[in-house]
């Protein structure tokens, strides 16, 4: 569970069905259970017009629950990168009334909601829920390098190798939390390396 | 005291009437120099010294952003209103003196919007006005849909059809004309946000039909100055500055606190902009709430009231002020 600790750590809610014409839905792993757990709020008849768009991952688990939901369209994609063309394409011709639902990965909400601040959607106006894995997505602010799935403090930038401490500090235009060189005085120094975000 | 805004010295430079209802004033810098920029959608509040008597009403600014040589505001006349309007449409002359506010803007275009779509009804176009004249110089998407009671009242109709073209939809009340709201709001882009500016009724109806087709609050952007509406004189405590008051029939609760020399802090003067909320410290009757600030939970609470345009019935109502 995220906590607030300094103000632009994101935290995230719990999904709850919105009033709107076509509801589409993001998630990866976890995430999938976020929008099940929803199912006993949302009026009769909310899926029918729902499209999910799902990431299962490597354990691959969860299709099956959001199948029996029936939505209108459900997508399953392999990463995030193999969806963004649809997502981008389904945005572009969309009409207000469209609600956004992201649950999942804080990279995968945080990629998502990049995407959708750039075709208009206000990041307010976006159901989130966080489930499963910690995995930071961080930014080298020295190379400007983005590193996936960080688990580790401090870890290693995957461009320029400085080893990064991964700060709470995190940019909605990047989709990414900022990392800082942590032995910038005496590279020699290597303090102890943790796993902070399983 | 008018929060955080230095007072203009003006001279009105122009009276121009527009219709049977509606007359424009333009106002320009005593001192010759520029007036402050504004940005579309912003107000000022005009002073009116009428005798001994001091009424502050707010206007939406019409001109365009782009000029600051002058500012135009445009009056509806209301003949049962406290006199405001009478006052500007009968004594308001080219050549007098006046003073009025910096220009405040509570109701102001969001820039990051893909599209605006705007609906103003009556005299609610004035925010309009100036908000369209600032998107079309900067190369802005924008959709306006304006209903009038008749083409005769349809203030500044012709001027908005010839600059903009269809991008100005009208509906005449006395043609049963009527804007297919559902239809409109759906067939949206995503990225537009919504403004709507008119008679209270139109902007609750509005706001209720956006929240059920989906648009988040967020989007939905609306201003009406409510106008402090006479009522039955009422006495107020005022426990901070141990005064008891009477507000009287044609004066509002901030206006009678003012004239005790109790200094509130305002902007809008409309119920609008929150400024000059206070705290209930007792009160013995009935709230008459007609802001648009407090959530429905304050009003029931009897805890809070915007001096502004609200008032009270019964037997005592002792104020935080």
């Amino acid at each position: 569970m995220a906590v607030k600790t300094i103000i632009s750590r994101p935290i995230y809610g719990t999904l709850s069905p919105q009033l709107g014409k076509h509801h589409l839905f993001i998630a990866d792993a976890e995430g999938a259970l976020a929008i099940t757990d929803m199912t006993g709020k949302a009026p009769p008849g909310f899926f029918d017009g729902a499209e999910i768009v799902f990431i299962p991952g490597p354990e691959g688990k969860y299709i099956a629950a959001l199948e029996a939901l029936k939505p209108m369209q459900l997508h399953i994609a392999p990463s995030f990168a193999s969806l963004l063309p649809r997502l981008k394409q389904t945005l572009t011709n969309a009409h207000m009334g469209l609600r956004l639902y992201l649950a999942g990965t804080e990279g995968l909400i945080g990629q998502a909601m990049q995407v959708a601040l750039e075709a208009g959607i206000d990041h307010t106006s976006i159901a989130t829920e966080h489930r499963g894995s910690l995995a930071r997505r961080m930014q080298c602010v020295h190379c400007k390098g983005i590193t996936e799935n960080v688990t580790t403090q401090p870890a290693t930038c995957s461009h320029c190798g400085l080893l990064l401490l991964v700060r709470d500090h995190y940019s909605r235009r990047l989709a990414a939390f900022q990392g800082v060189c942590i032995n910038a005085e005496d590279r020699s120094e290597i303090p102890p390396i943790e796993e902070a975000f399983p | 005291m008018s929060t955080g805004t230095t007072k203009l010295d003006v001279v009105v430079s122009d009276v121009v009437p527009v219709n049977d209802l509606v007359t424009r004033f333009h106002f320009r810098r005593r001192d010759g120099e520029l007036l402050p920029t504004f940005s579309g959608g912003a107000h000022v509040v005009v002073e009116m010294r009428d005798g001994d008597r001091t009424r502050l009403n707010p206007y939406s600014l019409m001109g365009s952003p782009l000029d600051t040589r002058e500012y135009t505001i445009s009056v509806r006349r209301d003949d049962a209103g406290r006199g405001g309007s009478l006052f500007m449409h009968r004594q308001v002359k080219p050549g007098l003196e006046m003073v009025i506010s910096y220009p405040v803007n509570l109701f102001s275009l969001d820039l990051r919007a893909k599209k605006h779509l705007m609906l103003a009804g009556g005299i609610g176009i004035t925010p309009f006005m100036a908000q369209t004249s600032q998107l079309a110089g900067a190369g802005g998407n924008f959709e306006l849909h304006y209903t009038c009671r008749t083409a005769s009242l349809g203030t500044y109709a012709d001027v908005l059809q010839q600059r903009y073209g269809n991008r100005v939809r009208l509906y005449h009340d006395d043609r049963e004309e009527r804007i297919d709201l559902d239809r409109l709001l759906s067939s949206q882009p995503l990225g537009t946000h919504l403004y709507v500016c008119g008679p209270a009724g139109m902007i609750n109806w509005v706001r209720d039909r956006a929240a059920s087709l989906g648009w988040p609050p967020e989007t939905v952007h609306f201003e009406h100055f409510a106008a402090p509406q006479p009522g039955a004189p009422f006495d107020v405590t005022l426990a901070v500055s141990g005064k008891t008051i009477r507000v009287g029939e044609q004066q509002s609760l901030l206006e009678a606190i003012e004239a005790a020399g109790v200094d509130p802090p305002y902007l809008c003067r409309g119920g609008v902009c929150g400024q000059c909320e206070t705290n209930v410290i007792s009160s013995d009757g009935k709230f008459i709430h007609n802001d648009h600030w407090l959530s429905e939970e304050d009003h029931r609470s009897g805890c809070k009231i915007m001096p502004c345009v609200s008032r009270f019935e019964g037997k005592s109502l002792v104020l935080e002020r």
